[in-house]
């Protein structure tokens, strides 16, 4: 219950302080990066975090999405019509992830990650050449229907739905995968049919992040979603930790942050991507959170100095 | 010549060796029995340095080598045959024995040990140019053995190197261990077949678990009659 | 018929640059079993040190080719060192993704300092510039070049690994680390000479390639370096041979698809292979169908 209630104050104070113009347009702009970044990690951390399968094409299933609902919202520029692009663009998204899925999740490791980016850019060079998708040049006004609500919403649901999913025993046996595949299967988990799902379920939520994306920024060109977006999500994941939604969710706060911040100089920001990948593998393999989780009611007991305690002591024992 | 002393192993959560100690003489044949699991292969991966153990010290010839790294420990006269032959499949038998010489660089010696090599093992000579992936298991077994004595070691370790292997050749590996050891390579074996082992042991250990639980000469053992029952099949 | 035939010429001389690429990837998945994304960098920097020695050093190839070389094999060298080698025992996909931190920082690294706008290497001149035609067929003094030092270069790298003991310690502890330990190979030496082989062959791909094309810029070694990895995987990932033959294989599907009129589906008809073989074959054209030891 509480947990409700904390959503819903986030929500109000953020939707009192854009009604009246505390946040300036670009800091939404901010706040909808943070949304996408953070559907997109949570999901690819149920695939990679969660399941163990490393996956370099997240990018791919993203740029399905957004072409799918920018496709679909420009012939029916409505609600319903936006909602239908947002459903469509999660389902061809997640049809693709099952298509990938199947054949390649036999691969084990780096030959998947490899299969995965090879995707990611076959579907790249195909929006570059349809006619649909006005090649390089892009699409161009895509109807803007995304506002806060909507993006809270998704968010929210979204996050919701994956951490309840890694919660249930079906998320126990994607773990279980991650920890040792042959142990799995000889457990009696169907692993094939778990890593497809995890497939499914992360390729539909990227799906989502863009149309969402499509929707706010009202401009697509298929370079957006080459092998450096894939990488941005990695990095967000990876800071956050391997098997932590909240992690997850935190990084891509700090991350939006930062990016924002560097804005003009892109070199540097992506030398800092580069050495936090380095950096983290290196000296803290398991991210900022590890795989542990924060719940809502941690910060209700902020204020709380036994909590503290607890802190100091968790990180001096390990 | 060499000593183990107090030594214990982890692989991660779990304890593989616990306070192990025991020492082989200058010119014995030492061996190591116990089902499977029981920690002897580890022993062996420790003592040659493919192992960190995390307490304890092996001790070559006074020295203690426990930090030294396991290509120094060659140099020091260590030798292992590993479990499952450990051929490199996709040399030839020749290229084989050549990289058990790599540390020494005095051709001649390396050529007159290849002669010796190949008397040992003639059907070694023979299949000299052919990849060693494409040889019998009792032949990989051969080259591994050889391949070991082209670092001229003071000491050899064996493990299991009667594994797979059908009763005939059995018997001729365990003529060539003690003829090796004549010539005057000490011999650290570690086996499951113990009956042909204690055979040939000056002394031997027993493992269970993880620790040294009997220890005596190889005649003492083999009319104990805990042995018997326990692996000797009666 | 001629049109074919200029292709095929295309074919071995773009086959050759993957085929130097491709080399450097297959030795080091031999080895540690990485895929090494930071390798198409080398490639980069290789162009990048080239082109350096040309233009402001006024260097002739030979000793350009060579600094390139050597400037690459310190930094794969380095690399390894700094990066890898702390995760030697780590989970594969920490490896993987510090190569990916590696490739980046190399890239975006370069970026900061040379900026991102592309440089040409300066104009060849004389027997360099020369042209024949053989029948209706040209074939550039430059082609020529770079097939023969490529040819060169993969024969005497076959030496290295098969005739000198570096190189058989090399192959041991591909094929078995533990082992080659055993026999008293320096595992950490040999992983290091691997980069450094490897490292080497990409910093003269990237010269020649500087030379061949004329322009270069910091993020060039990111599509042939796929493609390269690609060549390896076709060929049998960790096996030398396989990765010449990918190579050359790789450069002749892209000449000929974008010479009949594909050229906007080059780059997918080669992830169209990989994706193929992947399914088809992992193991590769010379590797053998083993399950992958878990």
């Amino acid at each position: 219950m509480r947990k409700f209630i904390a959503l819903g104050l986030v929500y109000a104070i953020v939707q009192i302080l854009i009604m009246t113009n505390l946040i300036s347009g670009y800091f939404q702009a901010t706040l909808v990066t943070i949304g996408i970044n953070i559907i997109l990690a949570v999901s690819l951390n149920l695939i990679t975090g969660f399941t163990g399968q490393f996956s370099l094409g997240h990018a791919g299933f993203m740029s399905v999405g957004a072409y799918v609902c920018a496709i679909v919202t420009m012939r029916m520029p409505t609600i319903p019509g936006f909602i239908l692009g947002v459903v469509l663009g999660a389902v061809a998204a997640a049809i693709l992830g099952f298509l990938v899925g199947l054949p390649t999740l036999r691969l084990r490791g780096d030959y998947l990650a490899i299969a995965t980016l090879g995707m990611s850019e076959i579907i790249r060079i195909i929006f570059l050449n349809l006619e649909i998708t006005n090649g390089a040049a892009g699409l161009i006004g895509i109807p803007q229907f995304i506002n806060w609500t909507w993006l809270f919403i998704f968010t929210v649901g979204i996050v919701l739905l994956l951490s309840n999913f890694v919660k249930s025993a079906h998320g126990r046996a994607c773990i279980s995968i991650r920890e040792d595949e042959i142990a799995a299967e000889s457990m009696g988990v169907d692993t094939i049919r778990y890593k497809v799902i995890a497939f499914i379920i992360g390729a539909a939520c990227a799906g989502i992040a863009g149309a969402i994306y499509a929707s706010y920024f009202y401009y697509l060109e298929p370079n957006l979603f080459g092998f450096l977006k894939s990488v941005d999500v990695l990095v967000i994941v990876v800071l956050g930790g391997l098997g932590s939604l909240s992690g997850s969710m935190l990084a891509a706060i700090l991350l939006a942050l930062i990016s924002t911040y560097l804005q003009s100089f892109p070199e540097i920001r992506m030398v800092l991507y580069s050495l936090i990948l380095i950096v983290i593998m290196i000296f803290r393999p398991q991210g900022l959170m590890g795989s542990r989780e924060i719940s809502l009611s941690v910060f209700s007991k902020l204020g709380n100095n036994k909590l503290w305690d607890r802190f100091k002591s968790q990180k001096g024992g390990h | 010549m060499l000593e183990i002393r107090n030594m214990d192993v982890h692989y991660g959560m779990i304890h593989a060796l616990k306070d192990v100690s025991f020492e082989v003489h200058r010119g014995e044949i030492v061996v190591l029995i116990g089902a499977n699991g029981a920690g002897k292969t580890t022993t062996l991966r420790t003592i040659s340095g493919l192992q960190r153990p995390t307490n304890g010290q092996v001790i070559l010839n006074g020295v203690d080598i426990t930090n030294v790294s396991a290509q120094e420990r060659v140099k020091m006269g260590i030798s292992h045959v590993p479990e499952g032959r450990r051929v490199f499949p996709g040399m030839t038998v020749l290229e084989n024995l050549e990289l058990g010489a790599y540390l020494r660089r005095d051709r001649d010696g390396i050529l007159e040990d290849l002669e010796m090599v190949y008397e040992r093992f003639p059907i070694l000579r023979d299949r000299r140019k052919q990849t060693a992936g494409t040889l019998s298991g009792g032949e990989q077994q051969m080259l591994a053995i050889g391949r070991a004595l082209m670092s001229r070691p003071e000491i050899l370790f064996l493990d299991e190197p009667s594994m797979g292997l059908a009763p005939i050749l059995v018997q001729e590996i365990f003529d060539i261990i003690q003829s090796i050891n004549k010539s005057g390579t000490t011999i650290l074996l570690v086996e499951q077949n113990a009956n042909m082992a204690l055979q040939v042991a000056d002394r031997a250990y027993v493992m269970e678990t993880g620790s040294i639980v009997l220890s005596g000469t190889g005649s003492e053992l083999m009319s104990s009659d805990e042995i018997k029952k326990a692996y000797l099949g009666g | 018929m001629d049109k074919l035939l200029q292709q095929i010429v295309n074919g071995i001389t773009l086959g050759s640059i993957y085929a130097l690429i491709a080399l450097g990837y297959t030795m080091v998945y031999g080895i540690i079993r990485l895929i090494n994304f930071a390798h198409c960098d080398i490639y980069m920097i290789g162009a990048y040190v080239g082109y350096f020695c040309m233009t402001f050093l006024k260097l002739g190839l030979v000793p350009s080719l060579l600094i390139a070389m050597l400037v690459c094999t310190i930094l794969g060298v380095l690399i390894e060192r700094i990066a890898y080698r702390p995760l030697r025992n780590a989970a594969r996909i920490s490896v993987l993704i510090t190569a990916i931190g590696v490739s980046l920082f190399l890239e975006y690294g370069t970026m900061f300092f040379v900026k991102a706008n592309v440089r040409t290497y300066p104009e060849v001149t004389g027997i360099l510039a020369q042209r024949f035609k053989v029948g209706n067929i040209v074939i550039s003094m430059q082609q020529i070049i770079l097939v023969g030092i490529t040819i060169l270069l993969m024969a005497l790298l076959q030496f290295i690994v098969k005739r000198t003991r570096l190189g058989k310690a090399m192959r041991a502890v591909s094929m078995d680390r533990d082992a080659a330990q055993l026999m008293g190979i320096d595992v950490n030496s040999t992983v290091s000479f691997t980069f450094a082989l490897g490292s080497a062959l990409a910093g003269a791909a990237g010269i020649l390639v500087g030379i061949y094309y004329n322009t270069i810029n910091p993020l060039m070694g990111v599509v042939p370096g796929l493609k390269a990895f690609i060549a390896a995987v076709f060929g049998g990932i960790g096996i030398i041979p396989g990765a010449m033959i990918g190579g050359y294989f790789i450069g002749a599907v892209e000449v000929m698809v974008s010479g009949y009129g594909g050229s906007m589906f080059r780059d997918a008809v080669v992830f169209g292979i990989l994706i193929l073989i992947l399914i088809i074959k992992p193991s590769g054209l010379l590797g053998k169908n083993t399950r992958e030891k878990v």
